[in-house]
């Protein structure tokens, strides 16, 4: 009874805007995976009944990036796909974190060839990293609550400095 | 007769200025010849009544490098009546780099060819649809030739900004 | 953040999108759109480009776009020795990437003359069949769910959580194994995994049935599916289809019956064959192969002898650890494997297998020397994503989605 417990009978608590917003954020990450080749299959696994997500407040993984906080981009990133990539990363409305999920996203894997983007922070920037070919639905889930630590640690001043992009209007043809 | 004798005769008998050259390796019959009959031949093959190779399982080329006619563009067919399988072979130059395509033969060849021409640039004469199938259509390069670098080129993929 | 840009198609594959098609609708409505079913897409199993030309909500044309996971593989063949390729081979076919392994040291053992233990080749059959097994739980449950079955998706990943914990115990690893050494396996089965496979064998008849009784009845899944996506006899064979899509038109081929290799020719299986070519037959089709393959692990677990597990090949084959630490013939072998390489004589082989998508087959070309002079690699599902521009002409958007699900196709093999 966690929240009960705190009130003491007085009936309200004290605390942050800053640690409130953070501890609600914190704890419905809604993931959307970003999955591409191997490494999205065990991102399905960590969703099935086994090592369930949605214990962790990600119960639901929108495929739209428009409903999302949380990019996690499982598999091999060409640079064909690179673009595609980026452009559903800028749909996402901020704040948003992003987590490379595996070898390839991190540092290109054991794929070093003309055509695989060595490590996706070339383009796009990274919070987690997690090792492995592919990572173990546990390490995926270990990934997860370390950006869970992290959102926890955010506070209103460090989103200061976004600023709404300039739209640019298209034109009807 | 055996299956092999059988097919190398008839296919002697029916295209016989073709230059055939058959060969046996583990078992397999490979086949040689001059690159200007693909069509009728693979159209022949297909169409037997005795023989009846309706499946084409896989076209590709192998870069010989240093040789003087560079490629060899190979054919895998694959006979459902008598479960076996030919291959066929044609020698292709770099100075005339191309061939004729038998995707009135087989429809499978469409992509098969434009995979070809991807990787090798091997043109495919009367191709419906010759574009890049792998990599993006301002490459320049083609990829599986020797003289690419496995890493590649950099500078010839463009990556977003950051 | 960039200026959205209109589209990012290029003007060739409009040219061919837009080319005068023979299709006739009644009650055209005259207003044609093109539809960007775009590589990120929950629906397309993997990184699939579909370019729809649409005239309200039935198809005209449709142009699939590929190469969104092109890594390169056949270039880096080139340059690794043939034991450094078997964990690329993995990742290939990456739901069953146990079958994947058997078809390249297969295909290397033809071309270098090696001859493997009876009883390395019925382990690799028990392998290659759960690995066929787990492809069509995941290939039925989330081709469910793209008809709009959630429940199945997970019940029939529940069953592929058993069969990653037989190769956790075995290989190592949950996924993505690189279990198969060029001569043989590389560590013997424990008596544990083989209590596991049995009881998942026992209870998946039951488990799948339950999933079944969920779908065949259901008149919502049977009507989205009869008669969608129909292709004949003479265009399966003519697009190159082989597997479970072909056996759902009518053609009983199957490459385990056809060219038998390990030791498929001593046990006794059935080929599920449908004659509509529908998207309901190819479903049809997966679930008896799954409960085929559990009879044949079945028998493979009666039939299979004690014995080595690894060829004695020194010159070819890499020895035990445990040799290789303690005696120096072993030492050198090992050394002389690792740093130069196998060099199997100078030829070109193809060897195919029945994977669990249809023929998989790999071509090597070798010089005599430690590494391929060339590998290509057969993929089904490439073949089988060209044909869709056939599939679904004259088709609704939705159904494109149970078409594209029924075929079954995986990008990593699809782009190589």
């Amino acid at each position: 009874m966690g929240l009960e417990a705190k009130l003491n009978g007085d009936g309200f608590f004290v605390t942050k805007m800053d640690a409130l917003i953070a501890w609600a954020r914190k704890n419905s990450v809604y993931p959307m995976p970003m999955g591409i080749s191997c490494c999205a299959i065990e991102m399905m696994a960590s969703a099935d009944p086994k090592y369930d997500i949605a214990r962790f407040g990600s119960e639901v993984m929108r495929f739209t990036p428009r409903q999302c906080d949380l990019m996690i981009v499982a598999g091999t990133v060409t640079y064909k796909m690179s673009h595609v990539v980026k452009k559903i990363y800028d749909q996402m409305p901020d704040p948003k974190w992003v987590i490379a999920m595996g070898a390839c996203t991190s540092t290109g894997g054991m794929y070093r060839s003309y055509s695989v983007v060595q490590g996706i922070d070339q383009f796009l920037p990274v919070d987690v990293y997690v090792a492995g070919c592919p990572p173990r639905p546990d390490n995926l889930l270990n990934a997860l609550i370390q950006i869970q630590n992290k959102i926890g640690r955010t506070r209103a001043r460090d989103f200061q400095s976004l600023k709404l992009p300039e739209l640019n209007v298209i034109q009807n043809n | 007769m055996e299956l092999k004798e059988l097919i190398s005769q008839k296919l002697q008998t029916n295209f016989s200025d073709a230059e055939f050259e058959f060969s046996e390796f583990r078992n397999e019959l490979n086949v040689k010849f001059n690159k200007k009959f693909v069509n009728p031949i693979c159209k022949f093959l297909r169409e037997d009544s005795e023989l009846e190779f309706l499946l084409c399982e896989d076209i590709t080329a192998v870069d010989w490098a240093k040789r003087k006619n560079r490629f060899t563009v190979v054919y895998h067919i694959f006979s459902l009546k008598h479960n076996f399988r030919l291959v066929l072979k044609a020698d292709v130059d770099e100075t005339d780099c191309t061939i004729d395509t038998v995707s009135s033969v087989w429809k499978t060849s469409d992509w098969q060819e434009r995979e070809c021409y991807d990787m090798y640039g091997i043109k495919f004469n009367n191709h419906p649809d010759l574009r890049r199938i792998y990599m993006p259509e301002e490459f320049e390069y083609h990829p599986l030739r020797k003289d690419f670098p496995l890493i590649g080129i950099p500078g010839s993929l463009s990556l977003p900004k950051k | 953040m960039d200026r959205l840009i209109k589209d990012d198609v290029h003007p060739k594959i409009l040219q061919k999108l837009l080319e005068d098609t023979d299709i006739t609708i009644e009650d055209a409505l005259e207003n044609e759109m093109i539809l960007n079913m775009g590589p990120q897409h929950p629906a397309t199993h993997g990184v699939l480009r579909l370019l729809l030309r649409l005239d309200g909500e039935t198809v005209i044309g449709c142009v699939p776009d590929v190469g969104y996971l092109h890594r390169g593989y056949e270039k880096m063949a080139e340059n690794m020795s043939y034991y450094e390729y078997i964990p690329h081979t993995d990742r290939l076919d990456y739901i069953s990437p146990t079958a994947n392994n058997v078809a390249w040291v297969l295909a290397v053992e033809k071309l270098a003359g090696i001859e493997v233990p009876v009883r390395a080749q019925y382990i690799r059959m028990i392998i290659a069949e759960l690995a066929r097994i787990a492809s069509h739980l995941v290939a039925i449950g989330s081709f469910a769910m793209d008809v709009g079955a959630l429940t199945v998706f997970l019940w029939t990943l529940r069953e592929r959580e058993k069969i990653m914990d037989v190769w956790d115990i075995l290989c190592g690893a949950r996924f993505t194994n690189s279990y198969t050494r060029i001569g043989g396996v590389a560590n013997d089965i424990q008596p544990e995994a083989i209590a596991i496979v049995k009881k998942f064998i026992d209870e998946i008849d039951a488990n799948l049935s339950e999933c079944e009784s969920l779908l065949n009845t259901n008149r919502i899944f049977v009507e989205r599916l009869d008669g969608v996506g129909v292709i004949s006899k003479e265009d399966a064979l003519s697009y190159g289809y082989t597997g479970p899509n072909l056996r759902a038109s009518g053609v009983e081929f199957d490459l385990r019956r056809a060219t038998p290799y390990l030791q498929y020719d001593k046990v006794d299986f059935r080929i599920p064959v449908f004659t509509e070519g529908d998207c309901l037959a190819r479903y049809f089709v997966r679930a008896d192969e799954i409960r085929e393959s559990a009879k044949i692990v079945k028998q493979v677990l009666q039939l299979m002898p004690q014995g080595e597990i690894k060829a004695n090949m020194p010159k070819s084959v890499l020895p035990q650890k445990v040799e290789v630490y303690s005696k120096m013939e072993e030492l050198i072998h090992d050394f002389m494997i690792v740093n130069f390489g196998i060099n199997p004589p100078v030829g070109e082989v193809y060897h195919a297998i029945e994977g669990s998508k249809g023929e998989l087959g790999f071509y090597i070309v070798s010089k005599g020397e430690g590494h391929p002079w060339k590998c290509k690699i057969r993929s089904p599902s490439f073949i089988h994503i060209q044909s869709l521009p056939h599939l679904v002409k004259g088709h609704m958007i939705s159904d494109v989605i149970a078409i594209i699900g029924s075929i079954d196709p995986i990008m990593g093999e699809a782009d190589k």
